[in-house]
Protein backbone atom coordinates (compact mmCIF):
# COMPACT_ATOMS: atom_id res chain seq x y z
CA UNK A 1 0.00 0.00 0.00
CA UNK A 2 1.56 3.34 -0.58
CA UNK A 3 2.10 5.57 2.09
CA UNK A 4 -0.82 8.34 0.84
CA UNK A 5 -3.05 5.63 1.09
CA UNK A 6 -1.43 4.11 4.16
CA UNK A 7 -1.18 7.51 6.16
CA UNK A 8 -4.22 9.14 4.41
CA UNK A 9 -5.53 11.16 7.51
CA UNK A 10 -1.99 12.02 9.36
CA UNK A 11 -0.58 13.26 5.45
CA UNK A 12 -3.86 15.27 5.37
CA UNK A 13 -3.37 16.90 8.92
CA UNK A 14 0.26 17.49 8.31
CA UNK A 15 0.09 18.95 4.44
CA UNK A 16 -2.72 21.56 6.01
CA UNK A 17 -0.18 23.14 8.36
CA UNK A 18 1.72 24.88 5.28
CA UNK A 19 1.24 27.15 2.06
CA UNK A 20 -0.48 24.30 -0.60
CA UNK A 21 2.53 25.88 -2.84
CA UNK A 22 4.90 25.04 -0.51
CA UNK A 23 4.28 21.28 0.50
CA UNK A 24 7.88 20.25 0.32
CA UNK A 25 8.35 21.29 3.71
CA UNK A 26 6.15 18.04 4.88
CA UNK A 27 8.56 16.00 3.85
CA UNK A 28 10.34 16.04 7.28
CA UNK A 29 7.10 15.38 9.59
CA UNK A 30 6.04 12.32 6.23
CA UNK A 31 9.46 11.27 6.75
CA UNK A 32 8.68 10.44 10.13
CA UNK A 33 5.06 8.83 9.70
CA UNK A 34 7.31 6.66 6.44
CA UNK A 35 9.46 4.69 9.29
CA UNK A 36 7.21 4.69 12.18
CA UNK A 37 6.47 1.03 11.47
CA UNK A 38 9.87 -0.43 10.31
CA UNK A 39 12.46 2.11 12.20
CA UNK A 40 13.75 3.16 8.47
CA UNK A 41 12.79 4.70 5.46
CA UNK A 42 12.22 1.76 2.43
CA UNK A 43 13.31 2.82 -1.28
CA UNK A 44 9.43 2.34 -2.16
CA UNK A 45 8.33 5.49 1.01
CA UNK A 46 10.89 7.60 -0.65
CA UNK A 47 9.52 6.76 -4.43
CA UNK A 48 5.52 7.78 -2.54
CA UNK A 49 7.06 10.97 -0.85
CA UNK A 50 8.81 12.41 -4.05
CA UNK A 51 5.43 11.85 -5.77
CA UNK A 52 4.08 13.04 -3.21
CA UNK A 53 5.53 16.20 -2.15
CA UNK A 54 6.70 16.87 -6.44
CA UNK A 55 10.68 16.64 -5.12
CA UNK A 56 13.24 13.98 -6.50
CA UNK A 57 14.11 10.81 -4.79
CA UNK A 58 17.58 11.77 -4.67
CA UNK A 59 15.82 15.17 -2.50
CA UNK A 60 14.29 12.97 -0.17
CA UNK A 61 17.49 10.45 -0.04
CA UNK A 62 19.59 13.48 0.85
CA UNK A 63 16.82 14.98 3.74
CA UNK A 64 17.54 11.39 5.24
CA UNK A 65 20.81 10.99 5.03
CA UNK A 66 21.31 14.69 6.14
CA UNK A 67 19.66 14.48 9.56
CA UNK A 68 20.61 12.20 12.33
CA UNK A 69 16.78 11.14 13.12
CA UNK A 70 15.81 9.51 9.64
CA UNK A 71 17.26 5.94 9.12
CA UNK A 72 17.71 4.20 6.02
CA UNK A 73 19.11 0.68 7.10
CA UNK A 74 17.05 -1.56 9.63
CA UNK A 75 17.87 -1.72 12.94
CA UNK A 76 16.43 -2.48 16.56
CA UNK A 77 13.03 -1.87 17.58
CA UNK A 78 14.26 0.70 19.49
CA UNK A 79 17.46 2.84 19.20
CA UNK A 80 18.66 3.28 22.49
CA UNK A 81 20.74 6.88 22.10
CA UNK A 82 22.91 7.88 24.74
CA UNK A 83 24.15 11.81 24.95
CA UNK A 84 28.36 11.89 25.78
CA UNK A 85 28.97 15.11 25.29
CA UNK A 86 30.86 17.22 27.27
CA UNK A 87 28.36 18.72 29.99
CA UNK A 88 26.86 14.85 30.22
CA UNK A 89 30.87 13.02 30.19
CA UNK A 90 31.17 15.69 33.51
CA UNK A 91 28.64 13.73 34.76
CA UNK A 92 29.66 10.35 33.92
CA UNK A 93 27.98 9.46 30.74
CA UNK A 94 31.31 7.83 29.57
CA UNK A 95 31.38 5.06 31.96
CA UNK A 96 27.36 4.80 32.18
CA UNK A 97 28.17 3.97 28.29
CA UNK A 98 30.75 1.38 28.77
CA UNK A 99 28.72 -0.36 31.57
CA UNK A 100 25.25 -0.62 29.31
CA UNK A 101 27.45 -2.23 26.62
CA UNK A 102 29.07 -4.23 29.21
CA UNK A 103 25.74 -5.44 30.38
CA UNK A 104 24.09 -5.49 27.26
CA UNK A 105 27.28 -7.56 25.64
CA UNK A 106 27.04 -5.18 22.42
CA UNK A 107 29.31 -2.49 21.63
CA UNK A 108 28.49 1.12 20.23
CA UNK A 109 26.10 0.48 17.12
CA UNK A 110 25.10 -3.19 17.47
CA UNK A 111 22.01 -4.57 18.39
CA UNK A 112 20.86 -6.95 21.44
CA UNK A 113 20.49 -10.60 20.05
CA UNK A 114 16.58 -10.58 20.34
CA UNK A 115 16.78 -7.49 18.06
CA UNK A 116 15.08 -5.08 20.46
CA UNK A 117 17.45 -2.37 21.27
CA UNK A 118 20.18 -0.62 18.95
CA UNK A 119 22.74 0.95 21.30
CA UNK A 120 24.18 4.82 19.97
CA UNK A 121 26.31 7.37 21.28
CA UNK A 122 24.50 11.02 20.11
CA UNK A 123 25.68 14.72 19.96
CA UNK A 124 24.05 16.88 22.58
CA UNK A 125 19.80 15.97 23.40
CA UNK A 126 19.91 19.34 26.01
CA UNK A 127 19.56 17.59 29.30
CA UNK A 128 23.32 18.45 30.62
CA UNK A 129 21.99 19.13 33.98
CA UNK A 130 20.09 15.48 34.31
CA UNK A 131 22.57 13.23 32.67
CA UNK A 132 23.72 10.26 32.36
CA UNK A 133 20.42 9.85 29.69
CA UNK A 134 19.82 8.71 26.50
CA UNK A 135 16.20 9.22 24.74
CA UNK A 136 14.76 6.27 22.55
CA UNK A 137 13.65 6.33 19.43
CA UNK A 138 10.91 3.36 18.08
CA UNK A 139 7.76 3.11 16.88
CA UNK A 140 5.86 4.99 19.60
CA UNK A 141 8.03 8.26 18.67
CA UNK A 142 11.19 9.72 20.98
CA UNK A 143 10.94 9.54 24.77
CA UNK A 144 13.71 11.20 27.33
CA UNK A 145 14.98 9.05 29.85
CA UNK A 146 16.93 11.46 32.54
CA UNK A 147 18.82 10.74 35.87
CA UNK A 148 19.83 6.90 34.68
CA UNK A 149 21.15 4.49 36.24
CA UNK A 150 22.38 0.89 34.73
CA UNK A 151 19.61 -0.69 37.11
CA UNK A 152 16.80 1.56 35.72
CA UNK A 153 18.12 1.23 32.22
CA UNK A 154 17.92 -2.42 32.40
CA UNK A 155 14.44 -2.44 34.13
CA UNK A 156 13.45 -0.35 31.39
CA UNK A 157 14.61 -3.05 28.57
CA UNK A 158 12.80 -5.48 30.94
CA UNK A 159 9.46 -3.69 30.51
CA UNK A 160 10.11 -3.07 26.66
CA UNK A 161 10.44 -7.14 26.30
CA UNK A 162 7.50 -7.45 28.19
CA UNK A 163 5.37 -5.17 26.22
CA UNK A 164 6.90 -6.98 22.81
CA UNK A 165 5.91 -9.92 24.45
CA UNK A 166 2.40 -8.99 24.99
CA UNK A 167 1.89 -7.68 21.34
CA UNK A 168 3.15 -11.02 19.96
CA UNK B 1 14.77 45.08 17.69
CA UNK B 2 14.80 42.51 14.90
CA UNK B 3 10.80 43.21 14.46
CA UNK B 4 11.34 46.50 13.05
CA UNK B 5 13.74 45.31 10.23
CA UNK B 6 10.24 43.66 8.81
CA UNK B 7 9.96 44.48 5.13
CA UNK B 8 5.99 45.91 5.20
CA UNK B 9 6.53 46.18 1.45
CA UNK B 10 6.44 42.18 0.99
CA UNK B 11 3.63 40.17 2.26
CA UNK B 12 2.84 37.89 3.85
CA UNK B 13 4.93 37.80 6.92
CA UNK B 14 5.88 34.81 9.05
CA UNK B 15 6.44 34.55 12.92
CA UNK B 16 8.67 31.56 14.03
CA UNK B 17 10.05 30.08 17.40
CA UNK B 18 13.42 28.56 16.99
CA UNK B 19 13.31 25.91 19.43
CA UNK B 20 16.15 23.74 18.13
CA UNK B 21 18.08 24.02 20.93
CA UNK B 22 21.17 21.97 21.26
CA UNK B 23 24.29 22.89 21.94
CA UNK B 24 26.27 21.18 24.50
CA UNK B 25 25.31 22.89 27.97
CA UNK B 26 21.81 24.72 27.03
CA UNK B 27 18.68 23.43 28.23
CA UNK B 28 16.70 26.17 29.45
CA UNK B 29 14.05 26.12 26.06
CA UNK B 30 12.66 22.62 27.18
CA UNK B 31 12.25 23.47 30.66
CA UNK B 32 10.69 26.68 29.48
CA UNK B 33 8.15 25.16 27.25
CA UNK B 34 6.99 22.18 29.36
CA UNK B 35 6.53 24.43 32.73
CA UNK B 36 4.99 27.86 31.40
CA UNK B 37 3.98 27.12 27.86
CA UNK B 38 1.23 29.68 28.24
CA UNK B 39 3.53 32.21 28.34
CA UNK B 40 5.85 31.24 25.66
CA UNK B 41 2.40 30.83 23.08
CA UNK B 42 1.50 34.29 24.08
CA UNK B 43 4.58 35.71 23.40
CA UNK B 44 4.51 34.05 19.77
CA UNK B 45 1.48 35.07 18.94
CA UNK B 46 1.86 38.92 20.62
CA UNK B 47 4.71 39.09 18.26
CA UNK B 48 2.55 37.69 15.53
CA UNK B 49 0.29 40.37 16.01
CA UNK B 50 2.96 43.05 15.87
CA UNK B 51 4.32 42.26 12.39
CA UNK B 52 0.78 40.66 11.14
CA UNK B 53 1.63 37.35 10.66
CA UNK B 54 -0.85 35.24 10.52
CA UNK B 55 0.67 31.71 10.65
CA UNK B 56 3.42 31.36 13.32
CA UNK B 57 5.47 27.94 12.87
CA UNK B 58 7.56 26.89 16.06
CA UNK B 59 10.86 24.82 14.92
CA UNK B 60 11.36 22.02 17.97
CA UNK B 61 14.66 19.70 17.49
CA UNK B 62 12.96 16.24 16.82
CA UNK B 63 14.05 14.75 20.31
CA UNK B 64 11.66 17.34 21.35
CA UNK B 65 8.83 14.93 20.25
CA UNK B 66 6.81 14.95 23.41
CA UNK B 67 7.48 18.46 23.80
CA UNK B 68 5.55 18.96 20.26
CA UNK B 69 2.76 16.95 21.70
CA UNK B 70 2.58 18.65 25.02
CA UNK B 71 3.03 22.26 22.46
CA UNK B 72 -0.39 20.79 20.68
CA UNK B 73 -2.75 20.27 22.96
CA UNK B 74 -1.70 23.80 24.53
CA UNK B 75 -2.52 25.51 21.42
CA UNK B 76 -5.98 23.44 20.96
CA UNK B 77 -6.74 24.48 24.11
CA UNK B 78 -6.02 28.59 23.05
CA UNK B 79 -8.24 27.60 19.63
CA UNK B 80 -11.02 26.33 21.95
CA UNK B 81 -10.57 29.43 24.55
CA UNK B 82 -10.87 31.88 21.35
CA UNK B 83 -6.82 32.79 22.11
CA UNK B 84 -5.99 31.74 18.54
CA UNK B 85 -7.73 31.44 15.13
CA UNK B 86 -10.39 33.63 13.54
CA UNK B 87 -11.49 37.18 14.08
CA UNK B 88 -9.75 36.95 17.19
CA UNK B 89 -10.83 39.52 20.01
CA UNK B 90 -13.44 40.66 17.69
CA UNK B 91 -10.46 42.19 15.44
CA UNK B 92 -10.34 41.74 11.69
CA UNK B 93 -7.19 39.42 13.11
CA UNK B 94 -6.74 35.67 12.71
CA UNK B 95 -3.76 33.35 13.89
CA UNK B 96 -2.65 30.03 13.31
CA UNK B 97 0.45 28.14 15.30
CA UNK B 98 2.39 25.46 14.06
CA UNK B 99 4.55 23.46 15.34
CA UNK B 100 7.12 21.53 12.94
CA UNK B 101 9.86 19.08 14.32
CA UNK B 102 13.31 18.62 13.01
CA UNK B 103 15.50 15.61 13.05
CA UNK B 104 18.81 15.78 14.95
CA UNK B 105 21.02 18.50 13.47
CA UNK B 106 22.42 21.44 15.74
CA UNK B 107 22.89 23.84 12.72
CA UNK B 108 19.33 24.24 12.28
CA UNK B 109 19.44 26.65 15.52
CA UNK B 110 21.34 28.83 12.77
CA UNK B 111 18.22 30.74 11.88
CA UNK B 112 18.37 30.41 8.01
CA UNK B 113 19.84 27.04 8.07
CA UNK B 114 16.51 26.54 10.26
CA UNK B 115 14.35 28.05 7.47
CA UNK B 116 15.66 26.34 4.91
CA UNK B 117 14.65 23.21 7.12
CA UNK B 118 10.89 24.59 7.59
CA UNK B 119 10.69 24.23 3.66
CA UNK B 120 11.70 21.17 3.31
CA UNK B 121 15.79 21.19 2.57
CA UNK B 122 18.78 20.00 4.31
CA UNK B 123 19.64 22.22 7.12
CA UNK B 124 22.62 24.73 4.99
CA UNK B 125 23.20 28.19 6.21
CA UNK B 126 22.39 30.65 3.53
CA UNK B 127 24.52 33.66 2.58
CA UNK B 128 23.75 36.70 3.81
CA UNK B 129 22.52 39.28 3.32
CA UNK B 130 19.59 39.45 2.76
CA UNK B 131 18.43 38.48 6.12
CA UNK B 132 15.20 36.88 7.44
CA UNK B 133 13.20 40.12 7.91
CA UNK B 134 13.57 41.38 4.46
CA UNK B 135 13.91 37.18 3.03
CA UNK B 136 13.00 34.61 5.68
CA UNK B 137 10.48 31.62 5.27
CA UNK B 138 9.45 31.00 1.50
CA UNK B 139 11.61 33.94 0.76
CA UNK B 140 9.06 36.16 3.14
CA UNK B 141 10.36 38.99 5.18
CA UNK B 142 10.31 36.66 8.76
CA UNK B 143 10.72 37.47 12.43
CA UNK B 144 12.47 34.59 14.21
CA UNK B 145 13.68 34.53 17.80
CA UNK B 146 14.10 32.39 20.33
CA UNK B 147 11.77 30.89 22.82
CA UNK B 148 13.37 32.96 25.88
CA UNK B 149 12.72 35.89 24.19
CA UNK B 150 9.52 35.29 22.66
CA UNK B 151 8.68 34.31 26.84
CA UNK B 152 9.65 37.47 28.32
CA UNK B 153 7.67 39.50 25.56
CA UNK B 154 4.09 39.21 27.57
CA UNK B 155 5.65 40.43 31.06
CA UNK B 156 7.64 43.29 29.26
CA UNK B 157 4.41 44.66 27.77
CA UNK B 158 2.40 43.86 30.60
CA UNK B 159 4.79 45.69 33.61
CA UNK B 160 6.73 48.08 30.89
CA UNK B 161 10.08 48.39 29.28
CA UNK B 162 11.16 50.41 32.74
CA UNK B 163 10.47 47.85 34.61
CA UNK B 164 12.54 45.28 33.27
CA UNK B 165 15.29 47.68 32.70
CA UNK B 166 15.38 47.85 36.95
CA UNK B 167 16.73 44.67 36.55
CA UNK B 168 20.17 43.50 35.46
CA UNK B 169 23.20 45.78 34.68
CA UNK B 170 23.27 48.67 32.54
CA UNK B 171 24.95 46.82 30.00
CA UNK B 172 22.69 44.12 29.67
CA UNK B 173 18.94 44.82 31.36
CA UNK B 174 16.80 42.27 32.53
CA UNK B 175 16.89 38.87 33.94
CA UNK B 176 18.48 35.78 32.06
CA UNK B 177 17.82 31.65 32.67
CA UNK B 178 21.28 30.28 33.30
CA UNK B 179 22.25 26.95 32.66
CA UNK B 180 24.27 25.13 34.70
CA UNK B 181 26.56 22.12 34.13
CA UNK B 182 29.16 20.17 34.83
CA UNK B 183 30.71 19.26 38.29
CA UNK B 184 28.70 21.23 40.18
CA UNK B 185 26.33 19.61 42.90
CA UNK B 186 22.87 21.01 41.93
CA UNK B 187 22.99 21.46 37.91
CA UNK B 188 20.10 23.33 36.46
CA UNK B 189 18.47 26.63 35.34
CA UNK B 190 18.34 29.58 37.62
CA UNK B 191 16.56 32.51 36.39
CA UNK B 192 18.70 35.49 37.95
CA UNK B 193 19.30 39.07 36.91
CA UNK B 194 22.33 39.86 34.62
CA UNK B 195 25.41 40.83 37.07
CA UNK B 196 25.43 37.73 39.20
CA UNK B 197 28.66 36.65 39.28
CA UNK B 198 30.18 33.07 38.75
CA UNK B 199 30.56 32.45 42.20
CA UNK B 200 26.98 33.59 42.95
CA UNK B 201 25.56 31.13 40.70
CA UNK B 202 28.02 28.17 41.12
CA UNK B 203 28.06 27.96 44.72
CA UNK B 204 24.96 30.20 46.26
CA UNK B 205 22.52 28.60 43.61
CA UNK B 206 24.53 25.83 42.20
CA UNK B 207 25.61 24.25 46.00
CA UNK B 208 29.13 24.21 45.29
CA UNK B 209 31.37 22.35 42.93
CA UNK B 210 31.00 18.06 43.72
CA UNK B 211 33.51 16.80 46.57
CA UNK B 212 33.89 20.24 47.51
CA UNK B 213 36.70 20.91 44.98
CA UNK B 214 38.08 24.24 43.67
CA UNK B 215 36.80 25.13 39.71
CA UNK B 216 39.70 24.92 37.23
CA UNK B 217 37.79 26.63 34.72
CA UNK B 218 34.71 27.32 33.16
CA UNK B 219 32.83 27.62 29.51
CA UNK B 220 30.45 30.34 30.03
CA UNK B 221 28.32 29.89 26.45
CA UNK B 222 28.44 26.05 26.25
CA UNK B 223 30.52 24.11 24.49
CA UNK B 224 30.98 27.38 22.17
CA UNK B 225 32.91 28.81 24.84
CA UNK B 226 36.28 30.13 24.82
CA UNK B 227 37.92 28.24 28.68
CA UNK B 228 38.41 31.10 31.15
CA UNK B 229 40.93 30.03 33.35
CA UNK B 230 39.01 30.65 36.92
CA UNK B 231 40.74 32.83 39.80
CA UNK B 232 38.94 34.73 42.65
CA UNK B 233 38.92 37.54 40.10
CA UNK B 234 36.97 35.46 38.04
CA UNK B 235 34.57 34.11 40.56
CA UNK B 236 33.55 37.50 41.50
CA UNK B 237 32.89 38.65 38.12
CA UNK B 238 29.12 40.07 37.17
CA UNK B 239 27.76 37.77 34.33
CA UNK B 240 26.27 40.58 31.76
CA UNK B 241 27.49 40.68 28.10
CA UNK B 242 29.86 43.62 28.60
CA UNK B 243 32.14 42.44 32.19
CA UNK B 244 32.28 38.32 30.53
CA UNK B 245 34.18 40.36 27.58
CA UNK B 246 36.80 41.91 29.74
CA UNK B 247 38.02 38.61 31.23
CA UNK B 248 38.26 36.84 27.24
CA UNK B 249 35.13 35.10 26.90
CA UNK B 250 31.56 35.76 25.74
CA UNK B 251 28.40 34.93 27.99
CA UNK B 252 26.66 34.11 24.94
CA UNK B 253 23.48 31.75 25.72
CA UNK B 254 24.77 31.52 29.73
CA UNK B 255 25.10 28.21 29.10
CA UNK B 256 27.75 27.62 31.95
CA UNK B 257 29.66 24.89 32.26
CA UNK B 258 31.90 24.24 35.10
CA UNK B 259 34.94 22.10 35.26
CA UNK B 260 36.80 21.33 38.39
CA UNK B 261 40.48 20.09 38.92
CA UNK B 262 40.34 16.36 37.94
CA UNK B 263 39.32 17.38 34.80
CA UNK B 264 41.93 17.46 31.29
CA UNK B 265 41.15 20.75 29.23
CA UNK B 266 42.61 18.25 26.29
CA UNK B 267 39.72 16.00 27.23
CA UNK B 268 37.72 18.91 26.97
CA UNK B 269 38.66 20.55 23.67
CA UNK B 270 38.69 16.84 22.59
CA UNK B 271 34.90 16.57 23.23
CA UNK B 272 33.70 19.61 21.83
CA UNK B 273 35.47 19.15 18.45
CA UNK B 274 34.19 15.65 18.79
CA UNK B 275 30.93 17.61 19.09
CA UNK B 276 31.71 20.31 16.23
CA UNK B 277 32.74 17.81 13.46
CA UNK B 278 29.58 15.40 13.80
CA UNK B 279 27.39 18.78 13.38
CA UNK B 280 29.17 20.82 10.79
CA UNK B 281 26.40 20.77 7.60
CA UNK B 282 29.29 20.71 5.03
CA UNK B 283 28.48 23.82 3.20
CA UNK B 284 31.77 25.88 3.29
CA UNK B 285 35.08 24.52 3.16
CA UNK B 286 36.92 25.69 6.11
CA UNK B 287 34.68 24.41 9.61
CA UNK B 288 33.66 21.08 6.88
CA UNK B 289 37.82 20.19 6.77
CA UNK B 290 38.85 22.01 9.70
CA UNK B 291 36.51 20.17 11.98
CA UNK B 292 37.39 17.10 9.86
CA UNK B 293 41.32 17.35 11.00
CA UNK B 294 40.42 19.16 14.14
CA UNK B 295 39.13 15.49 14.90
CA UNK B 296 41.71 13.64 14.22
CA UNK B 297 44.73 15.88 15.46
CA UNK B 298 42.16 15.76 19.26
CA UNK B 299 41.61 12.49 19.27
CA UNK B 300 45.19 11.56 18.83
CA UNK B 301 46.66 14.29 20.86
CA UNK B 302 44.25 12.91 23.64
CA UNK B 303 45.00 9.23 23.06
CA UNK B 304 48.52 10.12 24.12
CA UNK B 305 50.61 9.46 20.57
CA UNK B 306 50.32 13.02 19.70
CA UNK B 307 53.54 15.11 19.52
CA UNK B 308 53.70 18.86 20.20
CA UNK B 309 54.29 19.12 16.46
CA UNK B 310 50.36 18.23 16.50
CA UNK B 311 49.15 20.43 19.34
CA UNK B 312 51.06 23.29 17.08
CA UNK B 313 49.56 22.04 14.02
CA UNK B 314 46.48 21.87 16.20
CA UNK B 315 45.84 25.59 17.06
CA UNK B 316 47.28 26.30 13.63
CA UNK B 317 44.14 24.86 11.78
CA UNK B 318 41.89 26.49 14.23
CA UNK B 319 42.96 30.06 13.88
CA UNK B 320 43.19 29.52 9.83
CA UNK B 321 39.27 28.80 9.96
CA UNK B 322 38.31 31.97 12.39
CA UNK B 323 37.01 34.50 10.06
CA UNK B 324 36.04 31.93 7.38
CA UNK B 325 33.29 30.44 7.76
CA UNK B 326 29.92 30.96 6.46
CA UNK B 327 28.38 31.05 9.83
CA UNK B 328 28.81 30.82 13.42
CA UNK B 329 29.25 27.17 14.25
CA UNK B 330 32.38 26.89 12.50
CA UNK B 331 33.69 29.94 14.40
CA UNK B 332 32.41 28.66 17.27
CA UNK B 333 34.30 25.51 16.93
CA UNK B 334 37.37 26.84 16.74
CA UNK B 335 37.21 28.48 20.54
CA UNK B 336 37.63 25.96 23.02
CA UNK B 337 40.71 24.93 20.94
CA UNK B 338 42.47 28.46 20.97
CA UNK B 339 41.93 29.09 24.38
CA UNK B 340 42.42 25.34 25.34
CA UNK B 341 45.85 25.46 24.26
CA UNK B 342 46.66 29.12 24.99
CA UNK B 343 45.73 29.22 28.32
CA UNK B 344 46.38 25.38 29.63
CA UNK B 345 49.29 24.45 28.05
CA UNK B 346 50.51 22.27 30.82
CA UNK B 347 47.30 20.00 30.13
CA UNK B 348 48.35 19.65 26.70
CA UNK B 349 52.41 19.34 27.39
CA UNK B 350 51.50 16.34 29.60
CA UNK B 351 49.82 14.20 26.99
CA UNK B 352 52.16 14.54 23.90
CA UNK B 353 55.63 13.20 23.57
CA UNK B 354 58.09 15.19 23.04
Amino acid sequence: MSLEKKYQKEIKQILAKYPPEQKRSAVMPILYLAQREEGYVNKAAMQDIAKLLDITETEVASIIGFYSLYHDEKAGKYRMQVCNDLPCALRGADEFLNNLCGNLGIKVGETTADGLVTLEAVTCLAACDKAPMFQTQGPDGIKYHENMTIDKTLELIEALKRAEGEVK
Amino acid sequence: MKWSFIDNKNWPHYVVANADESEPGTFKDREIMESNPFQFLEGLALASYAVGATVAYIYLRGEFWQVAAFLDEKIAEMEKAGYLGDNLFGKDYSLKIFTHLGAGAYICGEETALLESLEGKRGQPRVRPPFPPSFGLYGKPTIINNVETFTNVPMILANGADWYKSMGTQDSAGVKIFSLSGRVRKPGNYELPFGTTFRQLIYEHGGGIQEGRPVKAIMAAGASSSIIVVDDKVLDTPMDYATVRTIGADLGSASVIVLDDTVDIDWVVNKTIHFFKHESCGKCTPCREGNYWMKNLTTRIHSGDGSKADVDLLLNVAKQMQGKCLCALGEFSTMAVVTGIERFPQDFKKVVKA
